[in-house]
């Protein structure tokens, strides 16, 4: 029974629940077709836990969810044959090289010995992995892994991507390279549902994000009306003396608005609108003579827009091992 | 440096090839449940090609016990070395095979806690392929630890009566036991947390049961109460049903009670094992 609502994915009232932990609680997600959605949170917000309910691999508790129209409990079976999932742990074999994990998926889906390999051959040579193509996966780097990990995604066409935390642990410049393929996979109109803690990258792969929260939804948007609530921008300040916080932390509040004090005893934050705003209150610190170590202008962090959004910062949830279970 | 090529001078995605890629590959149609299965067999036979040394551990120590039992007790144990290696090489097939029968579970232990299994998961695939997969790939295992034992027998001067088919029939009986055993070690696999925990557990129950059978003596020799059960201990069975077709002596309920119990095995321990894959969180 397919219900075409042109959504790819839509989720009403997902709960899940292990033993005392309420790891999802009423969970709703739309995801149009071809489009990128990223799902926003904390360590142990129920990301993981919801990504696994829509691949399949978790039953729901209560509530219900179709995937490309079809229910992902009843219909289970042709739900996996249309998605593909990358996982939080990387979901490549390590004990085998990068090829024969490749071809081993080929074959998995239905690919001729030849087919799987020429695929597998193919993929190796987009992802830049074909001269690592010979060795086990066990050697790779952390951005190595995830690049075959998504190729793995991709051995046959997916009609929808799940990509669980793509670069949680990666470098910068693996970073950004992961970032160019998942663009590269939206421009060629895969539809990608992505877990994520950070904000700039949902910010800069998706078209709507969602932030999630103690296994609630607390915010939907696109990424511009997101930012619109928390302030486009962050100014991080540390201070020289951090008995002067307090002092710094009025003027700071009455130049920008809110305040955030951040861990180290010296150092605040604040959202702002753009650099001029926040130069401003850099200078209106030094003409109340208190003695600025550093200061920078960076996008809100998730800290910024939990604080934005529920008032307080983010933060695991208590006793939640479950986003790093498998 | 040239030790360090791939953080260096690592070539990135090409993202123009990444976009064709995506685009060119569509369905094709789903693979039958054996072909599957197949291709997860074909998976374990490269773990094995890859670190061909974990086949160490399981045949060493067979080995050493043949030529050990066999100089230092065979005289006294059986007259002869001769004589006793014609008694204690079917015993030490058995056991030699049974062993390895843990090394399942624990490899099913250590997937779990991989990411790949995830994946596995999440493929439109017969659900217990991947099981069925592994063990046909222990399988190959199996025949090859055997394959050490005979050799080493021959080579010492083992001639058994049945000659090449009655080696060859106690060998299939071997390898399809120990199929139906190694669903019993999948289960522990999926239920104890660490390989580690699979391994000891394993061979705490494996011990007693090699050792406390007919596979080294002749049990009328043993008090009565151990006597009883080395009658009723299902490795007795096999070694009796092994040495019966490698004598040319094997009657058909030895070997009928063989099968019976991997059946039996299967029966029980399969589902379990994959009710308990499917379910795992």
């Amino acid at each position: 029974m397919t219900v075409d609502t042109g959504l790819a994915v839509e989720a009403t009232g997902l709960v899940k629940t292990f033993g005392a932990t309420r790891a999802v609680d009423g969970v709703d997600l739309a995801v149009r077709r071809g489009s990128v959605y990223g799902v926003l949170g904390p360590n142990g917000a129920g990301k993981t836990t919801t990504i696994r309910m829509l691949a399949t691999l978790l039953r729901p508790d209560t509530g219900s969810a179709r995937v490309l129209g079809h229910d992902v409990v009843r219909e289970a079976d042709t739900v996996r044959g249309l998605v593909s999932l990358t996982g939080q742990l990387a979901s490549v074999d390590e004990e085998l090289t990068g090829r024969e994990n490749l071809v081993l998926l080929g074959r998995l889906l239905g690919l001729t010995r030849a087919a799987a390999r020429a695929r597998a051959a193919e993929l190796l040579d987009a992802f830049g992995l074909a001269e690592a193509s010979g060795r086990l996966v066990k050697g790779y780097s952390g951005g190595m892994r995830r690049r075959l990990d998504i190729a793995a995604s991709i051995v046959v066409t997916p009609e929808l991507m799940f990509l669980d935390e793509p670069t949680t642990g990666l470098d910068p410049r693996s970073r950004s390279q992961v970032w160019d393929i998942v663009r590269a996979l939206a421009a060629a109109g895969a539809t990608i549902l992505l877990c994520t803690q950070y904000l700039d990258e949902a910010d800069r792969l998706a078209d709507g994000i969602a932030v999630i929260d103690h296994g609630r939804v607390i915010a939907e948007g696109t990424p511009a009306q997101l930012k619109a609530s928390v302030g486009s921008a962050a100014l991080h300040v540390r201070l020289l003396d951090p008995d002067r916080r307090p002092e710094a932390e009025r003027l700071l509040a009455r130049a920008l608005g809110g305040v955030h004090r951040e861990p180290d005893a010296a150092a605040l934050s604040a959202p702002c609108a753009d650099a001029e705003q926040a130069a401003d209150a850099v200078a209106g610190l030094a003409r109340a003579g208190i003695p600025v170590a550093g200061f920078a202008l960076g996008q809100p962090s998730l800290d910024e827009v939990f604080l934005a959004l529920t008032g307080r910062p983010a933060e695991a949830a208590p006793g939640t091992g479950e986003e790093t279970a498998t | 440096m040239s030790t360090a090529p791939t953080t260096s001078s690592a070539p990135a995605a090409d993202t123009a090839a990444v976009r064709t890629a995506l685009s060119s590959m569509p369905r094709p149609p789903r693979p039958g449940p054996l072909s599957t299965a197949l291709t997860f067999g074909w998976r374990g036979m490269l773990k094995i090609k890859h670190v061909p040394e974990q086949l160490l551990d399981v045949t060493i120590t067979p080995v050493l016990f043949v030529v050990m039992f066999t100089y230092l007790f065979g005289g006294a144990i059986a007259g002869s070395t001769g004589a006793y290696l014609r008694y204690l090489l079917p015993g030490i097939l058995v056991m030699s095979v049974v062993f390895t029968t843990v090394y399942s579970g624990v490899s099913l232990n250590t997937d779990m806690t991989k990411g790949v299994v995830e994946r596995f998961r999440s493929l439109p695939i017969w659900r217990p392929a991947p099981l069925v997969g592994a063990l046909l790939g222990d399988t190959l295992r199996y025949v090859l630890a055997g394959s050490v034992i005979v050799l080493l027998g021959l080579v010492l001067g083992y001639r058994p009566p049945a000659g090449p088919g009655g080696v060859l029939s106690g060998m299939v009986l071997v390898v399809v036991f120990s199929f139906g055993l190694s669903w019993v070690f999948t289960t522990v696999g999926l239920l104890l947390r660490s390989p580690g925990a699979v391994m000891n557990g394993g061979f705490m129950v494996l011990f007693p049961l090699t050792f406390l059978s007919n596979v080294f003596v002749d049990p009328t020799t043993l008090p009565g109460w151990l006597e009883a059960f080395v009658a009723v201990n299902p490795i007795s069975h096999l070694v009796t049903a092994t040495r019966g077709l490698m004598e040319g002596t094997a009657t058909t309920g030895d070997v009928g009670l063989v099968l019976a119990t991997a059946v039996g095995l299967t029966a029980v321990f399969a589902p379990l094992t994959a009710y308990l894959y499917r379910n795992r969180v």
